[in-house]
């Protein structure tokens, strides 16, 4: 009697423990794991040095920066086969004044070797009319317009000798998702088949991105700042755009 | 003996397993009655549907906490509530422009804040396009608040009792920015106004009619004002220039869409509420309805992208405009403006 007193009591507790506990075992059989991803920003070649340095736009036009941060959104991987996988809510801000945020964590990605991966530079049009966000997307990041819904995509602050703008200042604030300004740009890459991205169980690979700060102003249109030097969206927001969309990122190498 | 305890122990342990999977939904008061956001039956389908923000009575309490908290203002002089005043229908009474921090005039009119949640761009130009993201156009304004979130996140941080008033509304110490939206939009989706005379005329609410004289105006307003008034907000949200200046001295609708037809344009706003929100149009130049009427009449200026149904102006004779008047003051709703749910307490 006493020992079934005391097993009741053990199953009484045993089966509320288990009915507390929330079901992990939701997961199919496919393994999951983590790679991360290096963005190692620079200008034409040398490590980016905050307000120190000067560098050359492709006018040959002087030009410090100060701030220099971008969205980097809804991250997808695609395999040799054609089948691809988004990873869910990949929301990150690059900001050049914080190391920390230049190497992003990618968690619970589905194993197997990836040879392309997508993103979209900035925040896709859903989110930017969506209420308030937290994390990469809280506006105490200062990438968020109050006074006209939506996310500054890329932000490059700095001076030019050239700039007519007061103090000499350079104020490009990439953003807007409405034709004809729309400046949402997707950026593509294929990754080598011989060398593909290999999410592993044991190993965890790491992609290392180039991105030239400089890309901004050449490319499609070579930007002087004696004619621009600042931008919060519109037409000339789209200029910048249309430059940096195939020069801004480059996959450099990948550690397996 | 030992066995005696131990079976003991371990019934008390479920007991206390018990009330931990149990949620503690009757520590709210008993004499509280729990808010909820009703559609009126007059109304259409709302844009905001407090899906991925569920209303409660603490998450409300703490938004209009903040709402009228000056404290979060750059000179502690400023609330929302300073410009969006209950007695004024939540606009700023006798103010052409909002008054802002270190005696700051605004650019333009406060809007009044009334049935926001049907609302899906907001301010003047439509510049924002989320309810929730609304009040950080004014406090990162410099002549309005002239703050910026992150100043308010560390103020609120340290500020009894707000970090409790957090943990009640939702669940955690917890502050962002986030959720200080989220808190707030409780407050300001929850300020509609649907019970005027006119609403309970088309309701067919308590045998309540339109006198000869509003019934005559309800008839013209029908006729010369509802193409851009549309019941049942008294505005279809459409973004209009109105003939005010040949040329406007305040770019309105381009700023944000940078389309130079659209300079000048301002949203049609509603009429819900008119009898105390003046003065009137965007930079609050007409002080009375008669000022307002009489622009329509014979004030309509000729500018480049005036609205089609202006062209001529609205012609209106002096009896017609009593009439139109005394309809307007049927959209006063008494029991919004009186309601102590919204008042500072």
């Amino acid at each position: 009697m006493k020992l079934t007193t005391y097993l009741l009591a053990l199953l009484c507790s045993a089966l509320l423990l288990t009915s507390c506990k929330k079901d992990n075992n939701e997961t199919t059989a496919e393994t999951k794991s983590t790679f991360t991803i290096e963005f190692d920003n620079q200008v034409n070649g040398s490590t980016l040095a905050l307000n120190t340095t000067t560098y050359k736009n492709a006018k040959g036009e002087d030009f410090k920066i100060n701030v220099f941060k971008y969205y980097v959104s809804n991250i997808k991987l695609s395999k040799a086969d054609g089948s691809s996988y988004l990873i869910p809510e990949s929301y990150f801000l690059i900001d050049a004044s914080k190391a920390e945020s230049t190497n992003i964590t990618l968690k619970d990605v589905p194993t197997g070797d990836y040879t392309k991966i997508e993103y979209t530079i900035g925040v896709d049009y859903a989110r930017n009319f969506a209420g308030a966000q937290t994390g990469a997307l809280d506006p105490i990041n200062g990438m968020f317009w109050t006074w006209n819904s939506g996310y500054i995509f890329v932000k490059l602050e700095g001076t030019s000798p050239q700039s007519t703008a007061a103090n000499n200042a350079l104020t490009f604030h990439i953003g807007g998702v409405v034709d004809p300004n729309n400046t949402i740009r997707t950026f593509a890459t294929e990754i080598n088949a011989a060398n593909p991205l290999r999410v592993r169980t044991d190993s965890k690979p790491k992609m290392h991105f180039i991105v030239n700060a400089a890309a901004l102003f050449t490319g499609k249109t070579d930007v002087s700042f004696a004619t621009l030097n600042f931008t919060m969206g519109g037409p000339n927001s789209v200029i910048v755009a249309n430059n940096y969309t195939s020069g801004l990122f480059r996959l450099d190498h990948i550690h397996n | 003996m030992l066995r005696k305890i131990t079976v003991f122990a371990m019934l008390a342990l479920s007991i206390a397993l018990m009330y931990a999977c149990s949620k503690s939904e009757d520590e709210v008061s008993q004499q509280e009655t729990k808010l909820a956001f009703t559609v009126p039956s007059n109304f259409p389908t709302p844009a905001y549907n407090f899906e991925d923000n569920k209303l409660s009575n603490a998450g409300f309490a703490l938004g209009k906490k903040l709402f009228y908290d000056a404290r979060l203002s750059a000179d502690k002089s400023v609330s929302c509530g300073s410009c969006h005043q209950q007695f004024a229908a939540f606009t700023q009474l006798d103010h052409k422009v909002s008054h802002g921090i270190n005696n700051c005039q605004g650019k333009r009119n406060t809007p009044p804040l009334v049935n926001l949640a049907w609302q899906k761009a907001f301010f003047w130009d439509g510049g924002v396009k989320n309810i929730e993201t609304s009040p950080l156009n004014a406090i990162t304004d410099a002549c309005e608040m002239g703050t910026d979130i992150q100043t308010i996140v560390t103020f609120l941080k340290a500020t009894a009792p707000y970090p409790d008033m957090f943990k009640q509304a939702f669940g955690s110490t917890e502050i962002n920015s986030q959720l200080i939206l989220k808190s707030i939009t409780q407050f300001t989706a929850m300020l509609v106004s649907a019970n005027s005379k006119y609403d309970q005329v088309i309701r067919k609410e308590n045998g309540v009619a339109f006198t000869a004289s509003e019934q005559a105006g309800y008839t013209l307003f029908k006729e010369k004002c509802s193409s851009c008034h549309a019941e049942p907000f008294f505005t279809d949200f459409s973004y209009r220039s109105n003939g005010l200046d040949l040329l406007s001295a305040d770019e309105g609708r381009s700023h944000i869409t940078s389309v130079q037809t659209d300079f000048g344009k301002f949203r049609v706003p509603t009429l819900r509420n008119i009898e105390y929100t003046s003065p009137y149009m965007h930079d609050g130049r007409f002080y009375s309805l008669d000022e307002v009427l009489n622009h329509y009449d014979s004030g309509v200026k000729a500018a480049e992208n005036l609205d089609a149904s202006l062209k001529n102006g609205i012609p209106l004779n002096s009896t017609q405009k009593e009439q139109i008047k005394a309809f307007l003051k049927t959209l006063t709703d008494h029991e919004f403006i009186k309601n102590t749910l919204f008042s500072e307490s």
